[in-house]
């Protein structure tokens, strides 16, 4: 039997194997994560709730009924993590926001919901941007989530938390939100691999809504092969999501078994390389075209002109969206309740305004602010209107690339990961982050971050986006896992490997 | 505390002698589907508070909506039948705005892009002439919750203690039915506000969509009031429509049909006093007061009200096939207009008679009355004589009152089969009205029975004939109208308990 300390660092496939083969079982699977978890989140803060309890009893639920021979889905045992963006039924939900802070949702998100059925231990909670607005994990109420590469540095955002732990073997697998790059950019920057489902795969009911016409829900892993098992687990329509699209999930399980590139045509996005991109990146970068060539693959340049405007489009309105989205956290019904300082008798406005100027951080209300403006009467057609109409232009400009490229391709993150601290002064350069990854969600396709090495210059991990059309999240599977196999024969191993171990912070109690 | 003191008022002739009424009525109606506008939670009215909410409804965290397909189909059959065009594609809005018995702070609504658009209703005045009421749209939205206030004297929320909140009705499904601007009525503008909401009523509950009950909110209609100045004595005329609109007031949820009349004379004398006063109109909401028959000003109201709408990003367009639009067509019932023509055929109703049950708004009741057992000519006795005058000096609706097409067909009943006479069936019909029961019990009850017994009788009418030489004397003479005095005093033997036709016949039978 292996060593329960050595389990963590397997594939979720390697460890559905291996409880399928009997040589561990779930509980081992799920404390060995467990201990993890105690001894290095202290140090990372990857995680914001940690359910030892719930996660043991599914696992020995899952074992007893192994033993009893039956039929169980392929992942059942396997733990997983959860974005805390996803309500639990009994477990505290927040948001990464102190106006969540102790509500327990009455009830689970359909994604929570899947998992159950199909078995997999929840371990807890991961930490988050505030109501996933950010691109760091440092708008988080609850304190930074830090880079398992680098403990001084970010993990990305806003699901830093889920992508932290997959990259600290702190779980296998864990779900992410992706609203303009919050599953793919984390990956990147932290060596791991993260998918948005085309917008609709993936049931959002339940789910913490940032900005609804954008927000998908999708997986975070450390292999294509583990992501397309749990995208498989989490997809498919759900009558309780009008607008979850109504077909079975793309095969994408089978779609990540394919190593062959051999014709298909890769298309580089030529506004999404170059100019604002880290030398060490772009270098990444351009080894994994040649790598794609050297394997068959037809590489073609693309041009997506109005790309330029994503990123004005995608902060008209995700604020707009968001400012709708969060009116009703006024706590009158639940969450955080302060009353003013100052007054006697405070009126229901007046304990709405000091709550809500207690619960939001600055994030929060600057992009409430800036959404409750682009909707004004007077304002709507100049800003929300014209976002809109960008928005189509992009949709149009994927359109004809897509008549020229089976799949796009691009860096994932212009940088690698930065140090806490050195952009929330300034959240212009903050955005910048998620330029490459804006447009897929403003047009809702797939995307998909791997690791395509180290940058030279600090060795901290790069990612690579593959770009399917929307409901054809096969093909980005289908290249993403072919590339992953021809970088990873390269290297002689996975990324992770050369990643330090993250050394446990003495917690005085 | 707070009083509703009423403001100055000019008298109504007046008023209408240097200004034209322009209204808009704005009508929710309350769907009856089994289920809510976005969710699965009951709509059942009278549930205890909060039973009959879910996170959808509760605006919880992460939920999201789903829509009613059956609310949609009702929407579109009120479309149909308000002669509208139904929109091939169309979708909901969010109005945000912050209303404490709102759960998301934003109502899901539908704002430039309604199901259903220009239409319109045909109303019968009370003297039978017809006005067109031209409709601008039929949207969907959903109901709020409903906030009681505890510990105030007014049951306002100014000065109350604390506020009860039942989302119960949060999310039930409602239709919002907007007029063009009416003009046109001049003084008849009131008696159009009513009608019309009428005649919107009897539709609505032809189409089966709502319980239209407007004591329950079922349907509750804001009236926009305004006045100009009058360019002639013709209301209808071109020069009259060139005269700009004058800045309007909006009176919210009036609920009965005489309200809707009352407040918009209200109204219509008030702008008047203002007017000539040399003031200006505030454009703001009423609030209309059923027992002091005023209203008293509410907020104020900009056409800047800004509600920052935006298409509601988690629902899919809605887009009706027009084959289903077709198929929905297909289940309207007759229109109101045409049933009236053959309802007054079959019953064999003058129009005089058709009239004043039209105006009586006892269409409904009589039809099913009839359906009950009771005679066409029975049923609009009684629901436009002793029952119509009744509701007039109670303010309240015929159906109202308390007695039911039931009772009346069973009131009927006692009559055809001889039990009861006519004055002793007014008799019976005061103990119904005072809640003693059901025609028959209340029969049972009094005592009142019409003698049966022919050997009673036959013993009072020998007795009166007895009592009675020099009438009788005249009857045998060939003066048979002398009989009344007769029949008068059996009556009276048989402390009105007998049937007036049969004593006739049997005094004739004697002396004759
Ligand atoms: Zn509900």
């Amino acid at each position: 039997m292996t060593n329960p300390t050595d389990l963590t660092r397997l594939t979720a496939a390697k460890m559905a194997d291996g409880l399928a083969a009997g040589e561990f079982n779930s509980e081992q699977l799920t404390q060995a994560h467990l201990d993890r978890i105690a001894r290095l989140n202290p140090t990372l803060n990857a995680f914001l709730l940690v359910d030892a309890e719930g996660a043991l009893a599914t696992a020995r639920d899952i074992d007893a009924r192994r033993a009893a021979g039956e039929q169980l889905h392929r992942l059942a045992g396997v733990p997983v993590a959860v974005k805390d963006i996803a309500c639990t039924e009994g477990l505290p939900t927040t948001a990464g926001s102190r106006t969540l802070q102790g509500w327990v949702p009455p009830y689970d998100a359909t994604i929570v919901t899947r998992l159950r059925e199909a078995g997999l231990p929840i371990l807890g909670k991961t930490n988050m941007d505030e109501f996933a607005m950010g691109s760091s994990t440092e708008h988080s109420a609850y304190g930074p989530t830090r880079n398992p590469w680098d403990t001084d540095r970010i993990p990305g955002g806003s699901g830093g938390g889920s992508s932290a732990a997959v990259a600290a073997f702190l779980a296998p697998l864990a779900i992410g939100s992706d609203t303009g790059g919050s599953i793919r950019q984390p990956a990147a920057v932290t060596g791991t691999v993260g998918a948005k489902p085309t917008y609709g795969g993936v049931s959002r009911y339940g789910i913490i809504a940032l900005a609804s016409s954008l927000d998908q829900i999708g997986p975070c892993a450390r292999t294509v092969e583990d992501a397309a098992l749990l995208h498989e687990v989490i997809g498919g329509h759900d009558p309780m999501d009008s607008t979850s699209i109504e077909a079975p999930v793309p095969a994408v399980l089978e779609a990540s078994a394919t190593r062959d590139l051999a014709g298909t045509r890769v298309g580089i996005v030529t506004e999404l390389t170059g100019e604002g991109y880290q030398a060490g990146v772009q270098a990444r970068f351009d080894e994994a075209v040649e790598l794609l060539r050297a394997r068959g693959a037809e590489i073609v340049e693309v041009s997506c002109p109005h790309f330029r405007y994503a990123m004005a489009a995608y902060y008209l309105i995700l604020p707009s969206e968001a400012s709708s989205n969060l009116a009703r956290y006024d706590a009158m019904r639940y969450g955080l309740r302060v009353g003013p300082d100052d007054v006697a008798s405070p009126s229901a406005e007046q304990v709405m305004a000091a709550s809500r100027d207690a619960g939001f951080g600055d994030e929060v209300k600057r992009r409430i602010i800036l959404g409750t403006y682009a909707l004004s009467s007077g304002y709507y057609d100049a800003y929300y209107g014209q976002a809109q109409k960008v928005r189509t232009l992009i949709a149009r400009d994927f359109e004809a690339a897509f008549e020229q490229a089976d799949v796009l391709i691009s860096p994932t993150a212009p940088t690698t990961a930065f140090k806490i601290g050195d952009k929330t002064e300034d959240p212009m350069a903050m955005y910048l982050n998620d330029i490459a990854t804006i447009p897929a969600n403003l047009a809702g396709i797939p995307g998909l971050s791997l690791p395509s090495g180290v940058a030279d210059e600090d060795g901290l991990p790069v990612g690579l986006q593959v770009l399917a059309p929307a409901t054809q999240d096969q093909r980005m599977y289908a290249v993403g896992a072919a590339l992953e196999a021809a970088l990873v024969e390269q290297w002689g191993g996975p990324v992770l490997d050369r990643a330090p171990e993250v050394e446990a912070t003495e917690v005085s109690a | 505390m707070s009083t509703q003191t009423a403001e100055a008022v000019v008298g109504y002739d007046e008023a209408l002698t240097r200004y034209d009424p322009v209204l808009g009525l704005e009508v929710h109606v309350e769907l009856n589907t089994a289920t809510k506008m976005f969710c699965g939670c009951a709509t059942g009215f009278g549930a205890e508070p909060n039973t009959q909410t879910c996170p959808v409804c509760l605006g919880l965290p992460g939920a999201l909506p789903v829509v009613n397909a059956t609310a949609v189909e009702s929407a579109i059959r009120i479309g149909l039948a308000l002669n509208c065009q139904i929109a091939e594609w169309c979708r909901f809005a969010r109005k945000n705005y912050f209303y404490p018995d709102m759960p998301k702070n934003f109502q899901t609504s539908q704002y430039d892009e309604p199901i259903a658009f220009d239409g319109y209703l045909d109303v019968e005045l009370s003297d039978g002439e017809v006005f067109r009421v031209e409709i601008e749209r039929a949207h969907m939205e959903e109901d709020t919750g409903k906030s009681t206030h505890v510990g105030g004297a007014t049951g306002r929320i100014h000065g109350a203690e604390y506020s009860l909140v039942d989302f119960n009705r949060a999310g039930i499904p409602l239709i919002e039915i907007v007029t063009k601007p009416i003009t046109g009525a001049g003084e008849r503008a009131p008696e159009v506000a009513k009608a019309y909401v009428g005649a919107l009523r009897d539709l609505l509950k032809a189409l089966a969509v709502s319980e239209v009950k407007m004591e329950q909110g079922n349907v509750r209609c804001d009236a926009n009031v305004s006045l100009r100045s009058r360019a002639g004595d013709d209301p209808t005329s071109a020069e009259q429509a060139q005269v700009p609109l004058g800045t309007r007031t909006e009176t919210k949820n009036v609920n009965s049909l005489r309200s809707v009349e009352r407040a918009v004379r209200y109204e219509i004398c008030r702008h008047a006093a203002v007017l000539d006063g040399g003031g200006s109109i505030l454009q703001e909401t009423r609030h209309w007061h059923e027992d002091t028959g005023v209203t008293t000003s509410g907020r104020p109201k900009s056409d800047a009200d800004d509600y920052r709408y935006f298409p509601e990003p988690d629902l899919v367009p809605v887009a009706p096939t027009r084959e289903r639009v077709e198929e929905l067509r297909a289940t309207l019932p007759e229109p109101p207009a045409e049933r009236r023509r053959r309802l007054q055929a079959d019953w064999g109703y003058s129009d005089l008679e058709m009239r004043d049950v039209l105006n009586a708004g006892a269409v409904e009741v009589i039809e099913e009355t009839v359906a009950a057992g009771a005679t066409p000519a029975a049923a609009r006795k009684w629901w436009t004589g002793e029952l119509a005058r009744r509701a007039n000096a109670e303010g309240a609706e015929v159906t109202e009152l308390g007695v039911t097409p039931a009772h009346i067909a069973e009131l009927d009943g006692l009559v055809r089969d001889g039990r009861l006479n006519d004055s002793m069936a007014r008799q019976v019909l005061e103990g119904v009205l005072a809640g003693e029961g059901g025609p028959t019990e209340v029969a049972d009850a009094r005592g009142l029975e019409l003698v049966q017994d022919d050997g009673a009788l036959e013993v009072a009418v020998d007795k009166v004939i007895e009592a009675n030489p020099d009438v009788v004397e005249k009857i045998r003479g060939g003066k048979v109208q002398a009989a009344g005095a007769l029949i008068g005093q059996v009556m009276k033997e048989m402390r009105g308990q007998a049937d007036a036709a049969k004593v006739r016949e049997l005094i004739l039978g004697r002396l004759t």
